[in-house]
């Protein structure tokens, strides 16, 4: 059975969800190999071989060190002249984005981004993406080369299966170009202990509505375990990071439940939220766009709303 | 310091967007304009451009209609336009459209400096293009910058991840992709649209890109569109109006869906 190569996405090491998701889909069309790269592969290898990957890729090279673009995408070019897979499969980050597109270039590979499902039909490998908004759902296939694939964030639940991963060092080398980039300061983002937005099952969102007081979305999204995302009217007043930004622009979620609060539902917000299994808003215009799209919809202040509802949600939970 | 833009003119976020017959997207059947997100770009050239006495060539791969997204470029106060224009492009991918950039930029008199793209389009919203283009070129690439300096041969660029906060180097030539936090896009003034009507505008087809046209195009994609449907419009919700009781009525419905 041919492979399919899944680049892992890690930190130091630690595997993240989208990674067990790709491994998942990998298993549909052929046989999983993983591709790591950074430090601490060896605090990988246990998750990566239960979710079945039967090859662990990896180099110790000083040229993917500093994890930028470049040399990762001649990595996995190498890589792919190696094993010939049948498809690479990328996570749908602006960084996997970046990969993905020098790859398909160095390898003449068509490209789909974005995919929220990967199947096999009739021997052929068919993404699903949602377009236009999310008004639109496209069924497509790369044709030409290696298929390489950036897929998003809860595209596939996780599903075990164990497999003997063999550790396959690769030699390595970065071109001259690789270097001409380079990362000169970095100052780490705080975190906020809060799930991450693109993972959250839930997700409660604030706007302009807010008028820059968070606190009663953040109590409520608490009492929910859920992810605090914003408009970009709130990003831009300063009253959120950009990073939590839900849009077009910003993060595009689809968690189980999304929670619209004070915002009113512009085309450019619904890009990032449409596809969301439910959808609620708080909002106190009962002819604001969002409600078009809630499955429930409270008309009100959300002020007054959202305490109520924390408070009822905390006693139900017990 | 010479720059070049690459814009993209595509149909509007506002109007109903759709497939043609042939599943590329339909850009005859709505109005279309200058990709927002590239309006950026525009403005980020204009700034550096202003700041060390540059040229700023305003670039576009399009159907004729195209022209009027060069026509904003223009009258925003971009010097002169290249329009890339032949019936064999339609429908053409990201990698296809990479290559005719990518000619395209090579044949211009003098060499840029510096090449910007928005960070993605508005209708095919990949955000590969300019990745793609800078492979191509051999030029270090930047992308998602929400803030950008030129100085001593070299841009410098402020990305902001989810991790962390960046500052990332490259040596001219380069490629820059910007954010929509990066600047905020002027609007034409009236001296601006007097002024866009004499500037030149360079129309090539692929013939004198010298791009063969069996590289290009719906038949050369190197991926297929195989069918695609519109989301079943979302079954009406129930709204209810917050009587001192909304918030409760919220819990209620978050229990019977089991989220709670
Ligand atoms: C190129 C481009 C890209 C963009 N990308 C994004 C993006 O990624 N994400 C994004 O979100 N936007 C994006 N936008 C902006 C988008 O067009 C809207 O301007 C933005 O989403 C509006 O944010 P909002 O809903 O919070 O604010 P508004 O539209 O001002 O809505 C505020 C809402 O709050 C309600 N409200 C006010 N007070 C209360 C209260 N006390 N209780 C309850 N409700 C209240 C009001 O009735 C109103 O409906 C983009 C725009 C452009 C041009
Ligand atoms: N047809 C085109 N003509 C010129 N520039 C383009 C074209 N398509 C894409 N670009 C550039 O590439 C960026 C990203 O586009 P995309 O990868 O299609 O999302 C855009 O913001 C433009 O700067």
């Amino acid at each position: 059975m041919a492979e399919v190569l899944v680049l892992v996405e890690h930190i130091d090491g630690r595997v993240r969800k989208t990674t067990a998701e790709l491994l998942t889909i990998a298993r549909r069309l052929g046989e999983p190999a993983a591709v790591f790269v950074g430090s601490n592969v060896a605090q990988a290898t246990d998750v990566l071989a239960k979710y079945g990957a039967t090859k662990i890729y990896h180099s110790d090279s000083a040229d993917l060190a500093d994890y930028l673009v470049v040399p990762q995408a001649e990595f996995l070019a190498q890589i792919v002249a190696q094993s010939s897979p049948v498809a690479v499969l990328i996570p749908s980050s602006p960084e996997g984005k970046e990969v993905a597109a020098r790859l398909a270039v160095k390898t003449d590979s068509g490209l789909i981004t974005d995919a929220v499902d990967v199947q096999l039909a009739d021997g052929k490998i068919v993404t699903t993406q949602s377009v236009f908004a999310g008004s639109y759902t496209v069924a497509a296939t790369a044709t030409t080369g290696t298929a390489i694939i950036t897929v998003k964030p809860n595209s596939a639940p996780p599903q075990q299966q164990p497999a003997e991963s063999v550790d396959t060092p690769v030699e390595f080398a970065a071109s001259d170009l690789a270097k001409t980039a380079r990362i000169t300061a970095s100052s780490p983002k705080a975190k906020s202990g809060r799930p991450e937005l693109t993972e959250a099952a839930i997700v409660v969102s604030g706007g302009r509505g807010t008028s820059g007081d968070f606190s009663k979305v953040e109590e409520f999204a608490d009492s929910l375990g859920a992810a605090v995302g914003a408009s970009r009217a709130a990003v831009d007043a300063g009253w959120y990071p950009h990073t939590s930004q839900v849009g077009q622009t910003g993060k595009q979620v689809s968690p189980q439940l999304y929670v619209a609060v004070g915002i009113s539902g512009a085309i450019q917000h619904r890009a990032g939220m449409q596809t969301s299994k439910t959808i609620i808003a708080v909002n106190k215009d009962e002819e604001a766009p969002i409600f078009e799209l809630v499955d429930f919809g409270v008309v009100g202040d959300l002020f007054n709303v959202l305490p109520q509802a924390t408070e009822a949600v905390k006693t139900a939970k017990g | 310091m010479n720059i070049v833009v690459c814009v993209k003119y595509v149909p509007d976020a506002q109007a109903d967007r759709t497939f043609s017959v042939d599943n590329t997207t339909d850009r005859a059947g709505v109005d279309g304009l200058l990709s927002e997100l590239d309006e950026y770009a525009v403005e980020e050239a204009l700034k550096i451009a202003e700041a060390n006495d540059g040229e700023v060539t305003i670039l576009t791969i399009g159907p004729d209609r195209a022209a009027d997204a060069l026509k904003k470029a223009l009258q925003m106060g971009a010097h002169r336009a290249v329009h890339v224009n032949d019936a064999a492009i339609h429908g053409s991918d990201a990698i296809a459209t990479s290559l005719v950039l990518a000619k395209a930029i090579q044949k211009l008199d003098p060499q840029p400096d510096l090449v910007l793209t928005g960070m993605a389009s508005t209708d095919g919203t990949m955000g590969v293009v300019p990745t793609m283009l800078a492979e191509r070129l051999g030029l270090p690439a930047v992308t998602y910058a929400s803030e950008l300096t030129v100085a001593d041969g070299k841009v410098s660029v402020r990305r902001d991840g989810d991790l962390a906060s960046q500052t990332i180097e490259a040596t001219l030539p380069a490629l820059v992709s910007v954010t929509d936090q990066i600047n905020e896009p002027r609007y034409p003034s009236f001296k601006g649209i007097m002024a866009a009507k004499k500037k030149p505008v360079d129309t090539w087809t692929l013939a004198d890109l010298g791009v063969d046209a069996e590289l290009v195009g719906l038949t050369a994609a190197w991926t297929t569109v195989e069918s695609f449907s519109a989301r079943p419009p979302r079954q009406k919700g129930q709204i209810v109006t917050d009587e001192g009781d909304g918030g409760s009525k919220l819990a209620v419905f978050l229990g019977e869906h089991k989220f709670l």
